[in-house]
């Protein structure tokens, strides 16, 4: 708890920090796309009137389908690559090659595949965060201590204990961390993804914005989606303190 | 009883095999301490491995007899306690929950009396505090303390270490020696202790084997006067003492002359 405060403290200093150089930018540049950060909020009360609720939800449940296709492909496949060295040794290539991808440079060929909607959307958000989760969840797998094993299997365990009660809560730190930096990607590639065959989502609204030259709501959008952004990166830790105590103190 | 009969182990990768026990035979009397001495890589830890289910036998037999009945030495039949090297308490769980997993993995009821076993065995070791926190909260001695707890509360049919006490401090390692020693001598289950240092072989062993670099050949073996007394102050002991550090000397294959 001591720790998702001091992101608080951390965020409301940075927060106050931005706030400022972007007064200060506004009077000094003095044109419309810096508006006067006073005006934006002011404003605020627009993101009641145009649905913003909505369009976070949006954004959400395509970054959230996501997240959980990516841990139920994810986690198996680095499992499987952690203890089979026959898997390992034909997935870890493909990993190691498609890993560097920049993930938006396959958009047009989602969008061919899966379509405008949110098939194409949810696909770069799954590509995005599954290597991270293969990778990480591998690496955790070959991290646990053998001797572990050696205790668990000496008392008879079968597979299922031993990935109920070691594997599992073994990758859950780090997994849990390949996340969180994966969910501040998959935000950020809204800005992409959500310019397309979509009326909602964080992204759209201000896409919308810009295209109206109406830079309070524009920036209005980019002030929400930076409050979520940092809302899933506090849910994330607040997840990580609570189930992974043992690794926290 | 553990019978080791003609036990075979090899390490396979893909290129090559090698083998690092060879016919290997034992026997482990009920309530026994046997402490196993050798240098780096002559087997006895793969040995460990193998009576703890964790490396299977090429070839050979390993039994557990018991009141005549003689029964393939396994995990899920027989209560395989184990107290390896860095001690193997699971991070994730408590003190607690490392010492209710075996329980649990086992199927056995936790009812009034193992909690009554659990209070006494930690009270004994002088455990009871840690009961609630994580392995990487305690301290080496207070980590191997815990480990040895978890062991001796499954009531194992047989307890296997492994050079389980060669991390700590000289002063924390003789505090954790007499603390397992003044538990075992309540339990008394069959024991096998893999250690590098002669001092741990005498306290702790009532027989010593001393294995050597020819994959996993016994060269040498001593029922031990001195099991469960510390330095004594003996021409005796010495002597025993001088003899097994002569016999852990590695193998001279080709002498010449």
């Amino acid at each position: 708890m001591r720790k998702l405060i001091k992101q608080w403290e951390i965020f409301i200093q940075g927060f106050l920090l931005i706030n400022a150089i972007w007064l200060i930018s506004s009077i000094i540049l003095n044109i419309n796309v810096v508006p006067n950060p006073i005006d934006v909020y002011k404003n605020l009360n627009n993101l009641f009137t145009n649905d913003v609720f909505l369009h976070v939800f949006y954004s959400l449940k395509r970054i959230a389908i996501g997240l959980i296709l990516s841990l139920l492909i994810g986690v198996p496949i680095g499992i499987g690559m952690a203890y089979s060295k026959v898997a390992n040794r034909i997935l870890f290539p493909l990993i190691y090659f498609s890993y560097p991808i920049p993930k938006t440079a396959l958009l047009p060929i989602a969008m061919v595949l899966f379509g405008m909607r949110d098939g194409s959307k949810i696909l770069i958000m799954f590509l995005i965060i599954v290597f991270q989760v293969i990778i990480s969840v591998r690496d955790s797998v070959n991290n646990i201590d053998s001797t572990v094993y050696q205790v668990i299997k000496s008392v008879g365990a079968n597979k299922l204990q031993i990935l109920w009660n070691v594997t599992l809560p073994a990758i859950l730190p780090q997994l849990l961390t390949s996340i969180r930096v994966s969910l501040g990607t998959a935000v950020a590639i809204l800005f992409f993804v959500e310019g397309y065959g979509t009326k909602f989502g964080m992204g759209y609204y201000i896409i919308d914005a810009w295209s109206r030259i109406n830079y309070i709501d524009m920036y209005i959008g980019i002030i929400l989606i930076s409050i979520v952004g940092f809302l899933l990166f506090n849910l994330i830790d607040f997840i990580s303190e609570k189930m992974c105590r043992w690794s926290n103190k | 009883m553990v019978l080791v009969e003609n036990v075979s182990i090899t390490y396979k990768s893909i290129n090559e095999k090698t083998q690092v026990i060879n016919n290997l035979s034992l026997k482990i009397e009920k309530g026994e301490t046997l402490v196993i001495l050798g240098p780096s890589g002559c087997g006895k830890s793969t040995l460990i491995n193998a009576l703890a289910k964790t490396k299977t036998i090429e070839s050979g037999r390993i039994d557990y007899i018991q009141d005549g009945d003689r029964k393939a030495l396994s995990s899920k039949v027989h209560k395989i306690g184990i107290i390896p090297q860095n001690c193997g308490l699971l991070p994730w769980k408590t003190v607690m929950e490392n010492y209710l997993l075996p329980l649990k993995i086992r199927h056995e009821e936790i009812n009034n009396e193992t909690n009554k076993r659990i209070e006494e065995i930690c009270k004994s070791l002088d455990i009871i505090p840690l009961l609630h926190r994580y392995p990487r909260e305690l301290s080496g001695g207070q980590v191997q303390r815990a480990a040895i707890a978890r062991a001796f509360i499954l009531e194992p049919d047989l307890l296997l270490m492994d050079e389980p006490f060669s991390s700590l401090d000289e002063i924390t390692r003789e505090e954790a020696q007499s603390l397992f020693l003044k538990i075992w001598e309540n339990y008394k289950p069959t024991t096998i202790l893999v250690t590098h240092s002669i001092d741990e072989a005498l306290y702790l062993g009532s027989r010593i084997l001393v294995m050597g670099t020819n994959m996993g050949n016994i060269k040498y073996q001593i029922k031990n006067p001195y099991f469960g007394k510390l330095f004594p102050d003996e021409v005796e002991y010495l002597s025993i003492k001088r003899t097994l550090r002569d016999k852990l000397k590695p193998d001279v294959k080709n002498k010449v002359i």
